[in-house]
């Protein structure tokens, strides 16, 4: 088949990069404007060159100290999250029903922690783990455990995990659900005339029919943690202390609370790279499954 | 190795059915023999693939019984069922090798390693996989994905009979023949009994030594090839089989001759039992009705007439109802009208849809 060119075709593009130079382009220049530069006030700015990335990766600095424990904190957080809910997904979407009315109950009532907005979900689990009106956090020091999320680092990570985990797994398990239900009824029936146990039609069927929607689950879920902010910053507020400061919470914290711009900008460009990074990953792995698939077949 | 026997067995998706309706699959009594090719054809939704999967022990059935030799299955499981099934599209485990998917079924039937080894060399090796048995599964064409299939159900050595679910439905036109002739090798290869549904004639009349006709949930007949050709037991069955299929006429008959309209066909046979509630038909396939010019004979008007490659086929009217009729060669046809002549051999009369047997004239059985 052969394309027609014409170059005069870009101009119908041409609105789009309007768009995208206003809304992503140009306030991306801001903040890399801010990172090359320092300011003592009255809005005059002096070239500061590298210093503020230097100082920010550097972990002997203060700033330093603290972007990487905050980096840290959030990369555990999110490895805490997806080792949590990628398989309890998994597990979820294989209990939900197949067929009958039981699959819109439940489509609905998983569906429905996705629905609520971030803030929301903060201020009703901030309410659902006090320890004096909360329906968990007084059952849970009824039943004799001491536990107070506002001073205790692990009792805020476990409330902050277990808030997401309700929240998010939801999603990993509609993912599944749609791979499992894409699979046919003749594999489950050649497994069966196969004499496969319930585990190995997991292993060779069902697990590698999952595969795709598993890497799209694992993407999301990892991008949205390690991006986390809203609903730690309405439980906790970041702490005890720094328990609970991830990289988000922090950079607000030196942004708008500090109003140190430079720092503040160098360290948002970072963390912007660290997640295309990790998400370039992701992507490679993807891709490359499915290129070593087409080569195999050619 | 078993015989396979279908007692009073009746099948309906929905619970409590009450009326025939309610039934996918109506009361059927059946034994496939041992070693036997059969195939089980009828149009979608007739309840061929439901009564497959009862066989197979994918479906329990609603009433009655299914018997390997003389053991009841009924209850068992399918893993615990000497069966194989190959389904409409082909089922490979995509993670494994091809000589991994052959072993999968002993694998979990704990079988030794070097026994499963050789039993799948050899089982690779009669369909053809040897080159490909190390790479993966996933990558082969549907056709190669097929065998392999239908290999899983080979290399299991206890088993007795292989369900074959409408198995070409993917499979690329050059190709089916070939998988086809490799499935009759294989039949012949070894002595296992193998069930073959389709929708389609041609497969089932290639593939086996019996066909079982199947229609709305009901066996309609089962016999040879050339007994359902010859002497459909059904108007279905007329119309289903033959390409194209028997011509079935309204009619009236009065003893050794049947009227359509106020023409008389002459019959070889006696009807005397034919009652006037009874919807009676007459079945004539177009290979015995043959076109000749206006004379002696049914008078028909000619729509049009095509060839066929191995023959003509004329498309006829007589009174008003479109008709079949082969035109012999060497006969040519002025204008639209002309007659035909029935093979009163191959005449059969219906009612109800029901093949009426008649009595022989002359007091010998035709």
């Amino acid at each position: 088949m052969t394309k027609t060119v014409n170059n005069r075709a870009w101009l119908f593009v041409l609105p789009v990069f309007a768009i995208v130079a206003f809304s992503a382009f140009l306030p991306l220049m801001t903040v890399v404007n801010y990172s090359v530069q320092d300011t003592f006030g009255n809005n005059q700015f002096f070239w500061n060159g590298i210093a503020w990335f230097q100082e920010l990766l550097d972990p002997s600095s203060q700033l330093g100290e603290r972007f990487f424990d905050s980096l840290w904190r959030t990369l555990l957080f999110s490895a805490i999250i997806l080792l949590i809910e990628v398989p309890l997904g998994i597990a979820v979407a294989l209990a939900m029903p197949r067929e009958g009315w039981s699959v819109a109950l439940c489509l609905v009532l998983m569906a429905l922690p996705l629905l609520i907005p971030w803030n929301v979900v903060g201020t009703i689990w901030q309410v659902f783990a006090r320890g004096d009106i909360g329906l968990l956090g007084w059952t849970v020091n009824r039943l004799g455990i001491d536990y107070n999320y506002t001073g205790d680092p692990l009792d805020a990570w476990v409330t902050i995990i277990i808030m997401d985990v309700w929240h998010w797994t939801s999603l990993v398990a509609l993912l599944c659900y749609a791979g499992l239900k894409s699979i046919p009824d003749a594999y489950y029936q050649a497994a069966r005339i196969d004499g496969a146990s319930r585990w190995a039609v997991f292993r060779t069927i069902q697990l590698p029919k999952m595969r795709r929607v598993l890497l799209i689950a694992v993407l999301l879920r990892f991008m949205d943690s390690f991006m986390i902010y809203t609903e730690p910053f309405v439980l906790t507020g970041g702490g005890p202390g720094n328990a609970t400061t991830f990289l988000s919470i922090d950079l607000v914290k030196l942004a708008l609370g500090q109003f140190d711009l430079g720092k503040a900008a160098a360290m948002s460009l970072v963390y912007n790279l660290i997640i295309l990074a990790i998400c370039w990953v992701f992507y490679t792995v993807m891709t490359n499954v499915d290129a070593e698939r087409e080569r195999v077949e050619a | 190795m078993a015989r396979i026997t279908l007692d009073h067995l009746a099948h309906a998706y929905r619970p409590n059915p009450r009326t025939p309706e309610d039934y996918a699959l109506k009361e059927i009594n059946h034994v496939w023999k041992q070693g036997g090719a059969y195939a089980l054809l009828g149009p979608s939704g007739c309840g061929k693939t439901t009564l497959l999967n009862i066989i197979s022990g994918l479906v329990r059935p609603t009433r009655g019984r299914v018997l390997f030799d003389d053991l009841d299955v009924t209850d068992l499981a399918t893993e615990s069922r000497n069966i194989a099934q190959v389904f409409q599209f082909p089922v490979v485990y995509d993670t494994m090798t091809v000589r991994e998917n052959l072993a999968f079924p002993l694998k979990n039937r704990h079988v030794p390693r070097d026994r499963t080894a050789r039993r799948v060399e050899e089982i690779a090796h009669l369909l053809d996989l040897t080159r490909v048995l190390d790479r993966k599964a996933s990558n082969l064409t549907a056709d190669m994905k097929q065998k392999i299939s239908l290999g899983r159900g080979l290399v299991r050595p206890d088993v007795a009979a292989i369900l074959f679910d409408e198995p070409l439905t993917v499979i690329d036109p050059h190709l089916k023949w070939q998988l086809r002739s490799t499935l009759k090798e294989i039949h012949r290869a070894l002595d296992i009994t193998m069930i073959y549904v389709t929708h389609d004639q041609t497969e089932a009349l290639t593939f086996a030594d019996k066909v079982v006709v199947m229609h709305d949930g009901a066996v309609v007949q089962t016999g040879t090839p050339d007994e359902l050709f010859e002497r459909p037991a059904h108007t279905f069955v007329g119309h289903f089989i033959g390409s194209p299929g028997m011509n079935i006429l309204p009619c009236r008959v009065e003893g050794a001759t049947a009227f359509i309209g106020s023409d008389a066909v002459p019959l070889q046979r006696a009807y005397r039992t034919l009652s006037g509630g009874e919807r009676i038909e007459l079945g004539i396939r177009p290979e015995f009705a043959r076109l000749q010019p206006k004379g002696a004979g049914l008078p028909v008007r000619i729509r049009r007439i095509d060839d066929i490659g191995r023959a003509r086929i004329a498309r006829v009217e007589l009174g008003g109802r479109p008709l079949a009729a082969s035109v012999p060669d060497g006969i040519s046809i002025e204008g639209s009208e002309a007659s035909l002549a029935l093979d009163p051999r191959h005449v059969h009369i219906y009612a109800n849809g029901h093949l009426v047997p008649g009595e022989a004239l002359g007091g010998h059985a035709a």
